[in-house]
Protein backbone atom coordinates (compact mmCIF):
# COMPACT_ATOMS: atom_id res chain seq x y z
CA UNK A 1 0.00 0.00 0.00
CA UNK A 2 3.10 2.13 1.26
CA UNK A 3 4.44 2.32 -2.67
CA UNK A 4 1.21 3.71 -3.65
CA UNK A 5 1.27 6.49 -1.59
CA UNK A 6 2.03 10.07 -3.37
CA UNK A 7 4.53 10.97 -1.06
CA UNK A 8 6.39 7.27 -1.21
CA UNK A 9 6.11 7.70 -5.35
CA UNK A 10 7.11 11.85 -4.45
CA UNK A 11 9.96 11.18 -2.64
CA UNK A 12 11.03 7.70 -4.78
CA UNK A 13 11.49 10.26 -8.29
CA UNK A 14 13.35 12.43 -6.02
CA UNK A 15 15.96 10.04 -5.55
CA UNK A 16 16.30 8.52 -8.58
CA UNK A 17 16.86 11.75 -10.77
CA UNK A 18 19.65 12.28 -8.41
CA UNK A 19 21.51 9.10 -8.00
CA UNK A 20 21.43 8.66 -11.85
CA UNK A 21 23.18 12.31 -12.20
CA UNK A 22 27.02 11.29 -11.90
CA UNK A 23 27.67 14.78 -11.60
CA UNK A 24 25.27 15.79 -9.02
CA UNK A 25 26.26 12.46 -7.09
CA UNK A 26 30.17 13.23 -7.22
CA UNK A 27 29.42 16.87 -5.81
CA UNK A 28 27.53 15.86 -2.90
CA UNK A 29 29.53 12.54 -1.95
CA UNK A 30 32.70 12.00 -3.61
CA UNK A 31 33.76 15.94 -3.43
CA UNK A 32 33.94 16.90 0.23
CA UNK A 33 35.42 13.37 0.86
CA UNK A 34 38.49 14.40 -1.90
CA UNK A 35 38.53 17.62 -0.03
CA UNK A 36 39.17 15.87 3.43
CA UNK A 37 41.74 13.82 1.90
CA UNK A 38 43.93 16.97 0.31
CA UNK A 39 43.41 19.68 3.72
CA UNK A 40 44.24 16.34 5.94
CA UNK A 41 47.54 15.57 3.91
CA UNK A 42 48.51 18.89 3.92
CA UNK A 43 48.17 19.86 7.76
CA UNK A 44 48.93 16.32 9.17
CA UNK A 45 51.14 16.56 12.05
CA UNK A 46 54.92 15.60 11.27
CA UNK A 47 56.24 16.46 14.98
CA UNK A 48 58.50 20.00 14.90
CA UNK A 49 60.64 20.10 11.69
CA UNK A 50 64.68 20.98 12.18
CA UNK A 51 65.61 24.57 12.13
CA UNK A 52 68.35 25.67 9.96
CA UNK A 53 70.86 27.23 11.18
CA UNK A 54 74.04 29.01 9.33
CA UNK A 55 77.35 29.45 10.79
CA UNK A 56 79.05 32.21 10.01
CA UNK A 57 82.83 31.43 8.39
CA UNK A 58 85.76 31.98 10.59
CA UNK A 59 87.87 30.67 13.52
CA UNK A 60 85.94 27.89 15.50
CA UNK A 61 83.20 27.60 12.51
CA UNK A 62 83.54 23.83 12.06
CA UNK A 63 83.78 22.96 15.49
CA UNK A 64 80.48 24.85 16.42
CA UNK A 65 78.96 23.75 13.63
CA UNK A 66 79.54 20.17 14.01
CA UNK A 67 78.16 20.34 18.02
CA UNK A 68 75.10 22.56 16.33
CA UNK A 69 74.25 19.76 13.85
CA UNK A 70 75.24 17.00 16.26
CA UNK A 71 71.64 18.56 18.06
CA UNK A 72 68.69 16.47 16.62
CA UNK A 73 66.14 19.33 16.26
CA UNK A 74 69.13 21.78 13.94
CA UNK A 75 71.06 21.61 11.01
CA UNK A 76 74.03 23.69 10.56
CA UNK A 77 75.57 24.74 7.57
CA UNK A 78 79.05 26.79 7.14
CA UNK A 79 78.12 30.01 4.98
CA UNK A 80 80.40 32.90 3.89
CA UNK A 81 79.50 36.08 4.74
CA UNK A 82 77.68 37.26 2.22
CA UNK A 83 75.72 34.15 1.57
CA UNK A 84 74.90 34.35 5.14
CA UNK A 85 73.19 37.43 5.13
CA UNK A 86 71.19 36.63 2.09
CA UNK A 87 69.61 33.21 3.37
CA UNK A 88 68.82 34.93 6.63
CA UNK A 89 67.12 38.02 4.93
CA UNK A 90 65.34 35.56 2.71
CA UNK A 91 64.13 33.06 5.45
CA UNK A 92 66.33 29.92 4.28
CA UNK A 93 68.26 30.07 7.46
CA UNK A 94 66.47 31.07 11.16
CA UNK A 95 69.69 32.07 12.67
CA UNK A 96 73.16 33.13 12.50
CA UNK A 97 75.75 32.00 14.43
CA UNK A 98 79.19 33.68 14.39
CA UNK A 99 81.99 31.57 16.05
CA UNK A 100 83.92 33.54 19.03
CA UNK A 101 83.58 35.25 22.43
CA UNK A 102 81.27 35.72 22.91
CA UNK A 103 79.02 33.82 20.55
CA UNK A 104 77.20 36.11 18.79
CA UNK A 105 73.25 35.05 17.44
CA UNK A 106 72.31 37.19 14.74
CA UNK A 107 68.23 36.53 13.86
CA UNK A 108 64.91 38.24 13.20
CA UNK A 109 63.73 38.06 17.06
CA UNK A 110 59.55 38.63 15.24
CA UNK A 111 59.57 35.41 13.75
CA UNK A 112 58.51 32.55 16.19
CA UNK A 113 61.13 30.20 14.00
CA UNK A 114 64.04 32.13 14.79
CA UNK A 115 63.01 32.68 18.73
CA UNK A 116 63.06 29.18 18.74
CA UNK A 117 66.31 28.69 17.16
CA UNK A 118 67.99 31.12 19.54
CA UNK A 119 66.35 29.65 22.27
CA UNK A 120 67.87 25.45 20.84
CA UNK A 121 71.26 26.87 19.67
CA UNK A 122 71.73 28.86 23.38
CA UNK A 123 70.88 25.05 25.11
CA UNK A 124 73.33 23.19 22.87
CA UNK A 125 75.72 25.86 22.80
CA UNK A 126 75.94 26.14 26.75
CA UNK A 127 75.37 21.93 27.49
CA UNK A 128 78.59 21.74 25.06
CA UNK A 129 80.50 24.43 27.50
CA UNK A 130 79.65 21.73 30.76
CA UNK A 131 76.68 23.92 31.90
CA UNK A 132 74.36 20.58 33.18
CA UNK A 133 70.51 20.75 33.53
CA UNK A 134 69.12 20.96 37.08
CA UNK A 135 65.41 19.49 36.56
CA UNK A 136 64.66 15.99 35.21
CA UNK A 137 62.52 16.65 31.85
CA UNK A 138 60.49 14.68 30.16
CA UNK A 139 58.39 15.75 26.62
CA UNK A 140 55.15 14.72 26.14
CA UNK A 141 53.90 15.46 22.38
CA UNK A 142 49.64 16.12 21.87
CA UNK A 143 49.07 14.81 18.94
CA UNK A 144 46.55 12.77 19.89
CA UNK A 145 43.38 12.21 17.67
CA UNK A 146 40.73 15.41 18.96
CA UNK A 147 43.16 18.15 18.57
CA UNK A 148 44.54 18.11 15.20
CA UNK A 149 43.36 19.84 12.09
CA UNK A 150 41.30 17.40 10.61
CA UNK A 151 39.39 16.71 13.90
CA UNK A 152 38.69 20.08 13.60
CA UNK A 153 37.63 19.56 9.61
CA UNK A 154 35.90 16.26 9.40
CA UNK A 155 32.67 17.98 11.44
CA UNK A 156 32.92 21.73 9.46
CA UNK A 157 32.49 19.51 5.70
CA UNK A 158 30.29 17.66 7.34
CA UNK A 159 28.22 20.93 7.79
CA UNK A 160 29.13 22.13 4.95
CA UNK A 161 28.29 19.58 2.70
CA UNK A 162 24.46 18.98 4.31
CA UNK A 163 24.68 22.98 3.45
CA UNK A 164 25.29 22.35 0.06
CA UNK A 165 23.18 19.21 -0.63
CA UNK A 166 20.38 20.76 1.29
CA UNK A 167 20.45 23.89 -0.82
CA UNK A 168 21.48 21.98 -4.50
CA UNK A 169 19.24 18.94 -3.83
CA UNK A 170 16.01 21.07 -3.64
CA UNK A 171 16.55 24.09 -5.07
CA UNK A 172 18.41 23.09 -8.70
CA UNK A 173 15.07 19.86 -9.03
CA UNK A 174 12.46 23.12 -7.83
CA UNK A 175 13.42 25.18 -10.19
CA UNK A 176 14.00 22.64 -13.14
CA UNK A 177 10.77 20.93 -12.57
CA UNK A 178 9.01 24.64 -12.67
CA UNK A 179 10.87 25.58 -16.11
CA UNK A 180 9.74 21.91 -17.69
CA UNK A 181 6.48 22.99 -16.77
CA UNK A 182 6.01 19.68 -14.49
CA UNK A 183 4.45 21.97 -12.24
CA UNK A 184 2.17 23.20 -13.86
CA UNK A 185 1.35 19.72 -15.07
CA UNK A 186 1.26 18.46 -11.39
CA UNK A 187 -1.08 21.38 -10.62
CA UNK A 188 -3.27 19.43 -13.01
CA UNK A 189 -3.71 16.71 -10.45
CA UNK A 190 -5.07 16.49 -7.38
CA UNK A 191 -1.43 16.22 -5.92
CA UNK A 192 -1.27 17.58 -2.58
CA UNK A 193 0.99 20.69 -2.25
CA UNK A 194 2.41 19.62 0.85
CA UNK A 195 3.50 16.03 -0.74
CA UNK A 196 5.38 17.82 -3.30
CA UNK A 197 7.45 19.80 -0.84
CA UNK A 198 7.78 16.97 1.80
CA UNK A 199 9.10 14.70 -0.73
CA UNK A 200 12.19 16.76 -0.55
CA UNK A 201 12.95 16.40 2.82
CA UNK A 202 12.33 12.96 2.72
CA UNK A 203 14.53 12.19 0.01
CA UNK A 204 17.13 14.37 2.06
CA UNK A 205 17.15 12.43 5.08
CA UNK A 206 17.76 8.74 3.22
CA UNK A 207 21.22 10.45 1.36
CA UNK A 208 21.46 12.34 4.52
CA UNK A 209 22.52 8.91 5.74
CA UNK A 210 24.78 7.97 3.50
CA UNK A 211 26.33 11.63 3.22
CA UNK A 212 27.23 11.09 6.89
CA UNK A 213 28.07 7.58 6.34
CA UNK A 214 30.66 8.61 4.09
CA UNK A 215 32.00 11.25 5.34
CA UNK A 216 32.89 10.24 9.13
CA UNK A 217 33.62 6.78 8.37
CA UNK A 218 36.10 7.86 6.27
CA UNK A 219 37.49 10.39 8.43
CA UNK A 220 37.98 7.82 11.08
CA UNK A 221 39.07 5.05 8.31
CA UNK A 222 42.12 7.21 7.02
CA UNK A 223 42.55 9.50 10.06
CA UNK A 224 41.15 7.96 13.14
CA UNK A 225 38.65 11.27 13.41
CA UNK A 226 36.70 9.51 15.84
CA UNK A 227 33.11 10.80 17.55
CA UNK A 228 33.06 11.30 21.32
CA UNK A 229 29.76 11.79 21.40
CA UNK A 230 26.91 9.73 20.84
CA UNK A 231 25.89 8.40 17.32
CA UNK A 232 21.98 9.32 18.49
CA UNK A 233 23.18 12.75 19.22
CA UNK A 234 25.25 13.23 16.00
CA UNK A 235 22.01 11.59 14.13
CA UNK A 236 19.83 13.78 15.92
CA UNK A 237 21.80 17.23 14.67
CA UNK A 238 22.44 15.96 11.19
CA UNK A 239 18.69 15.48 10.34
CA UNK A 240 17.96 18.94 12.34
CA UNK A 241 20.11 20.11 10.01
CA UNK A 242 19.08 19.01 6.44
CA UNK A 243 15.47 19.99 7.24
CA UNK A 244 16.84 23.38 7.81
CA UNK A 245 18.42 23.33 5.23
CA UNK A 246 16.04 21.89 3.34
CA UNK A 247 14.10 24.53 3.74
CA UNK A 248 16.17 27.08 2.64
CA UNK A 249 16.76 25.22 -0.32
CA UNK A 250 12.93 25.63 -0.75
CA UNK A 251 12.86 29.29 -0.15
CA UNK A 252 15.81 29.71 -2.90
CA UNK A 253 13.75 28.12 -5.51
CA UNK A 254 10.95 29.73 -4.16
CA UNK A 255 10.36 32.05 -7.12
CA UNK A 256 13.12 31.32 -9.37
CA UNK A 257 12.43 30.47 -12.78
CA UNK A 258 15.28 29.47 -14.67
CA UNK A 259 18.37 27.27 -13.67
CA UNK A 260 21.12 30.46 -13.87
CA UNK A 261 18.60 32.65 -11.74
CA UNK A 262 18.74 29.85 -9.14
CA UNK A 263 22.44 29.08 -9.33
CA UNK A 264 23.26 32.95 -8.30
CA UNK A 265 20.52 33.07 -5.60
CA UNK A 266 22.66 29.35 -4.48
CA UNK A 267 25.51 31.22 -4.14
CA UNK A 268 24.67 34.37 -2.84
CA UNK A 269 23.58 32.31 0.44
CA UNK A 270 26.26 29.22 0.35
CA UNK A 271 29.72 31.42 -0.20
CA UNK A 272 29.31 33.66 2.59
CA UNK A 273 28.58 30.75 4.66
CA UNK A 274 31.74 28.40 3.60
CA UNK A 275 33.94 31.81 4.87
CA UNK A 276 32.11 32.92 7.71
CA UNK A 277 30.93 29.75 9.32
CA UNK A 278 33.95 28.46 10.95
CA UNK A 279 34.30 25.43 8.22
CA UNK A 280 38.06 25.39 7.24
CA UNK A 281 39.02 27.77 10.36
CA UNK A 282 37.84 28.86 13.56
CA UNK A 283 35.40 32.16 13.07
CA UNK A 284 36.85 33.46 16.15
CA UNK A 285 39.46 34.88 13.77
CA UNK A 286 36.96 37.51 12.75
CA UNK A 287 36.59 41.01 14.90
CA UNK A 288 34.64 40.38 17.77
CA UNK A 289 32.05 42.73 16.78
CA UNK A 290 30.67 40.04 13.63
CA UNK A 291 30.93 37.20 16.04
CA UNK A 292 27.43 37.95 16.84
CA UNK A 293 26.24 38.12 13.66
CA UNK A 294 28.35 35.00 12.49
CA UNK A 295 26.63 32.92 15.44
CA UNK A 296 23.01 33.98 14.09
CA UNK A 297 24.08 32.02 10.86
CA UNK A 298 23.01 28.45 10.45
CA UNK A 299 26.20 26.78 9.51
CA UNK A 300 28.00 28.57 12.22
CA UNK A 301 25.37 26.54 14.32
CA UNK A 302 25.50 23.59 12.85
CA UNK A 303 29.09 23.19 12.88
CA UNK A 304 29.42 24.03 16.53
CA UNK A 305 26.90 21.65 17.69
CA UNK A 306 28.97 19.39 15.23
CA UNK A 307 32.34 19.84 17.02
CA UNK A 308 30.87 19.51 19.89
CA UNK A 309 29.36 16.31 19.87
CA UNK A 310 32.23 15.01 17.75
CA UNK A 311 35.42 16.53 19.07
CA UNK A 312 34.24 17.25 22.96
CA UNK A 313 32.00 14.65 23.17
CA UNK A 314 29.07 16.52 24.76
CA UNK A 315 25.48 15.35 24.59
CA UNK A 316 22.99 16.79 22.58
CA UNK A 317 20.95 18.24 25.35
CA UNK A 318 24.17 20.60 25.87
CA UNK A 319 23.95 22.12 22.19
CA UNK A 320 20.96 23.94 22.70
CA UNK A 321 21.26 26.98 21.38
CA UNK A 322 22.62 26.29 18.58
CA UNK A 323 20.67 24.00 17.68
CA UNK A 324 17.60 26.19 18.38
CA UNK A 325 18.96 28.81 15.77
CA UNK A 326 19.22 25.57 13.22
CA UNK A 327 15.42 25.05 13.96
CA UNK A 328 14.42 28.66 13.46
CA UNK A 329 16.41 28.99 10.16
CA UNK A 330 14.26 25.94 8.61
CA UNK A 331 11.14 26.58 10.12
CA UNK A 332 11.03 30.63 9.44
CA UNK A 333 12.58 29.51 5.68
CA UNK A 334 10.15 26.62 5.07
CA UNK A 335 6.94 28.91 6.20
CA UNK A 336 7.79 31.82 3.84
CA UNK A 337 8.76 29.22 0.79
CA UNK A 338 4.88 28.15 1.34
CA UNK A 339 3.56 31.30 1.24
CA UNK A 340 5.43 32.75 -1.90
CA UNK A 341 5.99 29.57 -3.61
CA UNK A 342 5.33 29.74 -7.36
CA UNK A 343 3.78 26.74 -8.60
CA UNK A 344 3.42 27.58 -12.59
CA UNK B 1 -12.92 17.72 -10.45
CA UNK B 2 -9.20 17.13 -10.79
CA UNK B 3 -9.91 13.38 -10.55
CA UNK B 4 -12.05 12.87 -13.62
CA UNK B 5 -9.61 14.89 -15.75
CA UNK B 6 -7.36 14.14 -18.00
CA UNK B 7 -4.72 16.55 -18.82
CA UNK B 8 -1.55 16.64 -21.53
CA UNK B 9 0.19 20.21 -21.74
CA UNK B 10 2.02 21.22 -25.04
CA UNK B 11 4.92 22.65 -22.84
CA UNK B 12 5.30 20.22 -20.30
CA UNK B 13 8.53 18.13 -20.43
CA UNK B 14 8.50 14.65 -18.41
CA UNK B 15 11.55 13.85 -16.17
CA UNK B 16 14.53 12.68 -18.29
CA UNK B 17 16.05 10.36 -16.07
CA UNK B 18 12.99 8.45 -14.78
CA UNK B 19 11.53 5.13 -16.81
CA UNK B 20 8.12 5.14 -18.55
CA UNK B 21 7.04 2.55 -15.90
CA UNK B 22 7.99 4.68 -13.45
CA UNK B 23 6.56 8.20 -14.74
CA UNK B 24 3.29 6.14 -14.60
CA UNK B 25 3.32 4.90 -11.20
CA UNK B 26 4.20 8.22 -9.75
CA UNK B 27 1.25 9.93 -12.26
CA UNK B 28 -1.22 7.06 -10.91
CA UNK B 29 -0.29 7.90 -7.24
CA UNK B 30 -1.95 10.68 -7.40
CA UNK B 31 -5.16 9.64 -7.70
CA UNK B 32 -7.57 7.49 -6.11
CA UNK B 33 -8.81 5.24 -8.65
CA UNK B 34 -6.45 4.65 -11.44
CA UNK B 35 -4.89 2.49 -14.44
CA UNK B 36 -2.89 0.01 -13.65
CA UNK B 37 0.79 0.80 -15.27
CA UNK B 38 0.60 -2.07 -17.34
CA UNK B 39 -2.93 -1.18 -18.20
CA UNK B 40 -1.97 2.47 -19.24
CA UNK B 41 1.00 1.32 -21.71
CA UNK B 42 -1.11 -1.26 -23.27
CA UNK B 43 -3.65 1.71 -24.02
CA UNK B 44 -0.80 3.48 -25.55
CA UNK B 45 1.40 1.05 -26.95
CA UNK B 46 4.18 1.74 -24.88
CA UNK B 47 4.32 -1.80 -23.68
CA UNK B 48 7.99 -2.15 -24.72
CA UNK B 49 9.21 0.44 -23.87
CA UNK B 50 8.20 0.46 -19.90
CA UNK B 51 12.11 0.35 -18.47
CA UNK B 52 13.00 3.02 -20.88
CA UNK B 53 14.27 6.01 -19.43
CA UNK B 54 12.16 9.39 -21.05
CA UNK B 55 15.17 11.27 -22.91
CA UNK B 56 15.63 7.79 -24.79
CA UNK B 57 11.87 8.11 -26.31
CA UNK B 58 11.41 9.10 -29.67
CA UNK B 59 8.80 12.82 -29.77
CA UNK B 60 5.98 10.52 -30.67
CA UNK B 61 6.57 7.90 -27.80
CA UNK B 62 6.84 10.91 -25.57
CA UNK B 63 3.68 12.26 -26.15
CA UNK B 64 2.16 9.36 -25.95
CA UNK B 65 3.66 8.37 -22.60
CA UNK B 66 2.06 12.42 -21.89
CA UNK B 67 -1.76 11.01 -23.12
CA UNK B 68 -0.75 8.05 -20.93
CA UNK B 69 0.14 10.10 -17.83
CA UNK B 70 -3.26 11.83 -18.52
CA UNK B 71 -5.25 8.53 -18.86
CA UNK B 72 -3.86 7.27 -16.25
CA UNK B 73 -6.68 8.23 -13.76
CA UNK B 74 -9.46 6.81 -15.69
CA UNK B 75 -10.69 10.32 -16.87
CA UNK B 76 -14.19 11.00 -18.01
CA UNK B 77 -13.04 14.44 -19.62
CA UNK B 78 -9.36 14.30 -21.81
CA UNK B 79 -7.69 17.64 -22.12
CA UNK B 80 -4.91 17.56 -25.31
CA UNK B 81 -3.54 20.81 -26.03
CA UNK B 82 -1.54 20.20 -29.85
CA UNK B 83 -0.95 16.05 -29.39
CA UNK B 84 0.53 15.78 -32.85
CA UNK B 85 2.43 18.74 -33.26
CA UNK B 86 6.12 18.22 -34.74
CA UNK B 87 5.56 14.72 -35.13
CA UNK B 88 5.53 12.07 -37.59
CA UNK B 89 2.62 11.07 -39.79
CA UNK B 90 3.07 7.37 -38.34
CA UNK B 91 3.03 9.00 -34.87
CA UNK B 92 0.01 11.03 -35.42
CA UNK B 93 -1.99 8.19 -36.71
CA UNK B 94 -1.02 6.14 -33.72
CA UNK B 95 -1.57 9.31 -31.23
CA UNK B 96 -5.27 9.37 -33.18
CA UNK B 97 -5.85 5.55 -32.90
CA UNK B 98 -5.32 6.13 -28.89
CA UNK B 99 -7.98 9.17 -28.79
CA UNK B 100 -10.87 7.75 -30.85
CA UNK B 101 -10.60 4.34 -28.58
CA UNK B 102 -11.00 6.42 -25.69
CA UNK B 103 -14.05 7.92 -27.55
CA UNK B 104 -15.04 4.54 -28.25
CA UNK B 105 -15.38 4.04 -24.76
CA UNK B 106 -17.48 6.78 -23.73
CA UNK B 107 -14.79 9.27 -22.99
CA UNK B 108 -15.05 13.12 -24.72
CA UNK B 109 -12.19 14.81 -25.56
CA UNK B 110 -11.15 18.49 -25.98
CA UNK B 111 -8.88 19.02 -28.26
CA UNK B 112 -6.40 21.68 -29.33
CA UNK B 113 -4.95 21.51 -32.98
CA UNK B 114 -3.03 23.97 -36.21
CA UNK B 115 -3.93 20.69 -38.25
CA UNK B 116 -7.49 20.92 -39.65
CA UNK B 117 -7.47 17.21 -41.25
CA UNK B 118 -6.87 16.18 -37.79
CA UNK B 119 -9.94 17.92 -36.54
CA UNK B 120 -12.00 16.86 -39.61
CA UNK B 121 -10.96 13.27 -38.78
CA UNK B 122 -11.58 13.10 -34.79
CA UNK B 123 -13.83 16.01 -33.78
CA UNK B 124 -17.84 15.81 -33.37
CA UNK B 125 -18.11 19.72 -32.75
CA UNK B 126 -14.80 22.11 -33.77
CA UNK B 127 -14.52 25.76 -32.91
CA UNK B 128 -12.29 27.78 -35.02
CA UNK B 129 -10.46 30.48 -32.84
CA UNK B 130 -8.66 33.25 -34.25
CA UNK B 131 -6.97 35.83 -31.88
CA UNK B 132 -8.69 34.25 -29.04
CA UNK B 133 -12.26 34.77 -30.04
CA UNK B 134 -14.55 31.87 -31.61
CA UNK B 135 -15.23 32.84 -35.14
CA UNK B 136 -17.19 29.64 -35.58
CA UNK B 137 -18.61 26.27 -33.94
CA UNK B 138 -20.45 23.59 -35.71
CA UNK B 139 -19.31 19.68 -36.92
CA UNK B 140 -17.10 19.90 -39.67
CA UNK B 141 -19.68 19.37 -41.44
CA UNK B 142 -21.48 22.45 -40.96
CA UNK B 143 -18.37 24.51 -40.79
CA UNK B 144 -17.57 22.88 -44.19
CA UNK B 145 -21.12 23.93 -45.64
CA UNK B 146 -21.25 27.47 -44.14
CA UNK B 147 -18.64 27.88 -46.66
CA UNK B 148 -21.95 28.03 -49.64
CA UNK B 149 -19.60 25.50 -51.69
CA UNK B 150 -18.53 22.12 -51.92
CA UNK B 151 -15.10 22.22 -53.80
CA UNK B 152 -12.31 24.37 -54.73
CA UNK B 153 -10.64 24.97 -57.36
CA UNK B 154 -6.99 26.36 -56.94
CA UNK B 155 -4.76 27.80 -60.31
CA UNK B 156 -1.58 29.49 -60.96
CA UNK B 157 -0.93 31.67 -63.94
CA UNK B 158 2.00 31.36 -66.14
CA UNK B 159 3.29 34.39 -66.75
CA UNK B 160 1.76 36.07 -63.19
CA UNK B 161 1.21 39.45 -65.09
CA UNK B 162 -2.13 39.64 -65.77
CA UNK B 163 -3.44 37.68 -62.73
CA UNK B 164 -5.14 40.61 -61.33
CA UNK B 165 -7.53 41.44 -64.40
CA UNK B 166 -8.62 37.35 -64.27
CA UNK B 167 -9.07 37.76 -60.74
CA UNK B 168 -12.00 40.34 -61.49
CA UNK B 169 -13.18 38.51 -64.58
CA UNK B 170 -13.91 35.06 -62.59
CA UNK B 171 -15.50 36.39 -60.11
CA UNK B 172 -18.19 36.99 -62.90
CA UNK B 173 -18.57 33.00 -63.24
CA UNK B 174 -21.28 30.80 -62.73
CA UNK B 175 -21.50 28.89 -59.46
CA UNK B 176 -18.26 31.03 -57.77
CA UNK B 177 -18.97 32.54 -54.04
CA UNK B 178 -15.79 33.59 -52.95
CA UNK B 179 -12.06 34.57 -54.21
CA UNK B 180 -8.97 34.39 -52.80
CA UNK B 181 -6.48 36.09 -54.79
CA UNK B 182 -2.91 35.91 -55.13
CA UNK B 183 -1.59 38.67 -52.82
CA UNK B 184 -0.77 41.85 -54.56
CA UNK B 185 2.12 42.09 -56.65
CA UNK B 186 3.08 38.50 -55.86
CA UNK B 187 3.56 36.46 -59.08
CA UNK B 188 2.79 33.59 -60.02
CA UNK B 189 0.46 33.17 -56.59
CA UNK B 190 -2.48 30.70 -56.39
CA UNK B 191 -5.75 31.80 -57.31
CA UNK B 192 -8.74 29.84 -55.04
CA UNK B 193 -12.02 29.74 -55.91
CA UNK B 194 -14.56 27.91 -54.01
CA UNK B 195 -17.42 26.68 -55.95
CA UNK B 196 -20.91 24.71 -55.97
CA UNK B 197 -20.46 22.73 -59.10
CA UNK B 198 -17.61 21.65 -60.25
CA UNK B 199 -18.78 20.68 -63.51
CA UNK B 200 -20.08 23.98 -64.65
CA UNK B 201 -17.57 26.38 -63.34
CA UNK B 202 -14.59 24.69 -64.17
CA UNK B 203 -15.20 24.58 -68.32
CA UNK B 204 -16.23 27.90 -67.91
CA UNK B 205 -13.31 29.06 -66.46
CA UNK B 206 -10.83 26.84 -68.97
CA UNK B 207 -12.93 28.92 -71.66
CA UNK B 208 -12.13 32.52 -70.33
CA UNK B 209 -8.87 31.82 -69.59
CA UNK B 210 -8.87 30.82 -73.53
CA UNK B 211 -10.30 33.99 -74.30
CA UNK B 212 -7.47 35.97 -72.29
CA UNK B 213 -5.04 34.50 -73.97
CA UNK B 214 -3.10 33.25 -70.67
CA UNK B 215 -1.45 29.84 -69.83
CA UNK B 216 -1.90 28.01 -66.68
CA UNK B 217 1.03 26.98 -65.00
CA UNK B 218 -1.40 24.70 -62.43
CA UNK B 219 -4.26 24.08 -61.96
CA UNK B 220 -6.16 21.53 -58.82
CA UNK B 221 -9.19 20.89 -57.48
CA UNK B 222 -10.36 19.41 -54.31
CA UNK B 223 -13.21 18.80 -51.72
CA UNK B 224 -13.69 21.58 -49.57
CA UNK B 225 -12.04 20.68 -46.12
CA UNK B 226 -12.41 22.85 -42.82
CA UNK B 227 -8.06 23.71 -44.36
CA UNK B 228 -10.52 25.93 -46.60
CA UNK B 229 -12.69 27.18 -43.80
CA UNK B 230 -10.56 28.01 -41.30
CA UNK B 231 -8.98 29.87 -44.53
CA UNK B 232 -11.58 31.38 -45.68
CA UNK B 233 -12.45 32.60 -41.79
CA UNK B 234 -9.57 34.22 -40.60
CA UNK B 235 -8.53 35.21 -44.66
CA UNK B 236 -11.92 37.65 -44.22
CA UNK B 237 -10.95 38.58 -40.28
CA UNK B 238 -7.56 39.65 -41.29
CA UNK B 239 -9.04 41.88 -44.28
CA UNK B 240 -11.53 43.51 -41.84
CA UNK B 241 -9.14 44.70 -39.33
Amino acid sequence: MIREHPLYQLALSRMREFYREPEAVFWVFGFPIVLAFALGLAFRNTGPGKLQIGVARGPGDSALAATLDASPRLVATVLDTATARLRLRTGRIALLAIPGDPVIYRYDSTRTESGLARLAVDDVVQRARGRKDQVAVRDERAAAPGSRYIDFLIPGLLGMNLLGSGIWGVGFSVVQARQRKLLKRYMATPMRKSHYLLSFILSRLVFLIVEVVALVGFGWLLFGVAVRGSFASLAGITVLGSFSFAGLGLLVASRAKTIEGVSGLMNLVMLPMWILSGTFFSYSRFPDAMIPFVKALPLTALNDALRAVMIDGASVTTVGAPLAVVVAWGAVSFVIALQIFRWR
Amino acid sequence: MRERLGIQLQETQLADKLRVGEVLALFRSFYRQAHGVDEVLALVELEEKRKARVVTLSGGQKQRLAVACALVSKPDLLFLDEPTTGLDPQSRRQLWDIIRRFRAAGGTVLLTTHYMEEAERLCDRVAIMDHGKVIALGTPRELIASLGAEHVIEFTLADGAASEVVTDAVRGLNGVTAVRPAPAGGAGGAISLTVKELHRTLPALLTLLQQRQVELASLTTHHATLDDVFVALTGRQLRDT
